[in-house]
């Protein structure tokens, strides 16, 4: 069969309130359409049927992309042929939110929504998406993918221009429900019986901008919508990489140091603390430390009831440089109710971080109160690992996802401030009809 | 393809079925409905101009579905309270047929089946109602009464004439999409599912000035 001659791009009839030219652009498929001469809402089917819009409105109203725009969306050259202004009411709040509608002939209709300058990408689905509402906060499932419950509304279509393949009715109310899952945004609209659901994907203003070679640059968006995704979830995530990389690398480096460090003992000798005796210091045989590094001087004494301190000093002989440290040690036990008990303990160590290799002796000072001989012992040993910079280093790895953490949470309770569900909204007003 | 031929009972116009199991058809010359009784032709009413409807599918529309070719012969028109929308007749290259159907450019492909359970009769359907077709479950989503306004081309019944005709609309959670057919009283069951203009990889559609 040979092609018919190419139909008409538009087809026309006359306002019935003032006579002027209606042009239908989506031909046969518009079921409602505004005068352009008047603004009266036509029906192309009968056009006896003539509601007025108050002219007010109607001049203080200009959609942000004007009707006739042709755009390539989705690869496909759309035009923009219809226009409405629609609200919800919140808590005796007025939101407004702007709606077009696309038109391709063969391909259909596609819709773009803009609230405050977050724009999204609108199509109708047929399939019907599982609902579920056994928890209080109920969730919509959709081509493998679940949303969450946003906002339950009416909403009132306050004002038309253009064509629109439904029937308008202007002022009544239709309930609608949003369920997110950003970019994504899943919304029904219509009865519990009868539900029309439509998709919706985020989409940035310079998309739209570009597509339909709009002048300038699309306004900065209000506040945080409710499927915009989140700028900081990514950083957020990232920081959660980079903090477990970062983490297991720590771990790896403190599990090597505790296999491979020396642990060399380089001097051990026993004392006896002597009670009574003049408090004298002494000092040790010399030894070596064979390499820099760290040191722990560690001390055993057999005090029972009892407490024992020790000032100690490591001299380098060579240059005289002495690091002081100090310990004191103490034990005590016995049975209370029939439970035996103690406190404190019977061993210490004293630990310095970085000395340098060479020849040392200790001098050591014990003091302890008046009483029983208390034997000890003190070891010196090189290169003994310490557990404190890593601690430190992890410390400051747990900044890492706190922060960026942190951010992605302020985002998301902006959001979420913004539903039915936010802690700065009542919802009783809204969710009672359900 | 090549179905049987003959002359239009009416008019003496030649008149050739694309189809071979073509029941009626249409006469281009003089607008006749045509039925075919084994080799006679008889012509049983008149079709109306159907109404104007900016469908870009016609008669000789060829595209495919799963893969299998389809040419279009064949078209029944409805009006509703809220539009209307177009059954298009498609003959699959193995001879077996099915049907587009073009809501507002809303598109879907069904055919004829058994139903494997029983659907409600026609005082019984209800919206919300479900019916299990299969392994799946589908759910009433839209009852339809609609005007017949028209066919054209080759059917693969008699269809004319008819007056008003109740239409349930089923979906499911997938693309699955079934129609209840209640023309003649009983339900007749026709499922398929949801596509997309450019999965049916259409050629020779109409073509719309500055498209």
């Amino acid at each position: 069969m040979v092609n018919a001659p190419g139909t008409p791009r538009t087809r026309g009839f006359n306002c019935a309130n003032c006579g002027g030219a209606v042009e239908l652009r989506a031909l046969a498929h518009t079921r409602s359409v505004t005068c352009t001469t008047c603004g009266s809402l036509l029906d192309p089917r009968d056009p006896n049927v003539v509601i007025l819009q108050e002219a007010a409105r109607r001049e203080s109203i200009t959609p942000t992309i004007p009707l006739g725009t042709r755009g390539t969306w989705h690869g496909q050259p759309y035009e923009v042929i219809g226009f409405q202004r629609r609200s919800i009411t919140v808590d005796g709040t007025q939101y407004s939110w702007d709606e077009y509608v696309l038109f391709n002939p063969f391909r259909g209709f596609r819709y773009l929504t803009d609230y405050q300058g977050h724009w999204n990408d609108v199509r109708t689905i047929r399939e019907l998406p599982v609902v579920d509402t056994r928890s209080n906060r109920p969730t919509a499932t959709h081509d493998n993918r679940k949303y969450t419950h946003f906002q339950h509304a009416q909403a009132t279509t306050d004002f038309v221009i253009g064509e629109f393949p439904w029937r308008v009715t202007l002022g009544d109310q239709v309930v609608t429900d949003d369920f997110v899952e950003p970019p994504y945004m899943l919304s029904s609209e219509g009865t519990e019986q009868e539900r029309t659901w439509s998709l919706g994907t985020y989409t940035p203003g310079e998309t739209i901008w570009k597509a339909f070679g709009l002048p300038g640059a699309p306004p900065e968006p209000v506040g945080v919508f409710a499927n915009q995704p989140n700028p900081y979830k990514k950083g957020a995530n990232a920081g959660c990489t980079a903090f477990f990389v970062l983490f297991g690398l720590l771990v790896a480096l403190f599990l090597l140091r505790m296999i491979t460090a020396d642990r060399e003992r380089v001097f051990s000798s026993s004392y006896t603390y002597q009670p009574g005796a003049p408090e004298a210091s002494f000092v040790t045989a010399p030894f070596t430390l064979s390499d820099d590094g760290t040191i722990s001087i560690e001390i055993d004494a057999n005090v029972s009831n009892n407490w024992l301190g020790f000032d100690v000093a490591l001299i380098n002989i060579g240059t005289g440089t002495a690091y002081n440290t100090d310990k004191e040690l103490e034990f005590y036990f016995g049975t209370e109710g029939g439970e035996s008990w103690t406190e404190g303990s019977r061993s210490g160590s004293m630990f310095l971080p970085s000395v340098p290799a060479g020849e040392y002796y200790l001098r050591v000072e014990p003091e302890g109160p008046a009483g029983i001989a208390t034997g000890y012992t003190l070891r010196v040993v090189r290169d003994v690992p310490s557990k404190l910079p890593y601690a430190i280093a992890l410390v400051c790895l747990l900044f890492l996802p706190f922060l960026t953490g942190w951010r992605s949470g302020w985002f998301e309770q902006k959001r979420q401030a913004e539903s039915d569900y936010g802690s700065s909204s009542s919802d009783d007003d809204d969710d009672d009809e359900d | 393809m090549r179905g049987p031929a003959g002359r239009c009972p009416n008019c003496t116009s030649p008149i050739r079925f694309r189809w071979s199991s073509a029941v009626q058809t249409t006469c281009d010359a003089c607008r006749s409905v045509v039925v075919r009784h084994d080799v006679d032709l008889e012509t049983i009413g008149e079709v109306s101009d159907l109404p104007v409807d900016d469908s870009p599918i016609q008669i000789g529309t060829e595209g495919r579905y799963d893969g299998k070719s389809f040419t279009v012969i064949g078209r029944i028109a409805y009006e509703y309270e809220d539009g209307g929308w177009n059954e298009w007749h498609l003959v699959f290259a193995d001879g077996t047929s099915g049907w587009l159907s073009d809501a507002q450019l809303e598109y879907a492909v069904s055919m004829l089946v058994e139903p494997t359970s029983a659907p409600p009769a026609l005082d019984r359907v209800r919206l919300g109602q479900e019916y299990s077709w299969r392994d799946s479950t589908l759910t009433v989503s839209t009852l339809t009464t609609a005007r017949y306004k028209g066919v054209e081309g080759e059917l693969p019944f008699e269809y004319w004439g008819k007056d008003d005709v109740l239409f349930a609309d089923l979906r499911g959670h997938d693309a699955t999409f079934a129609t209840l057919d209640y023309s003649d009283g009983d339900p007749i069951l026709f499922v398929g599912r949801f596509v997309e203009y450019d999965d049916l990889a259409l050629r020779n559609v109409r073509s719309f000035d500055g498209w």
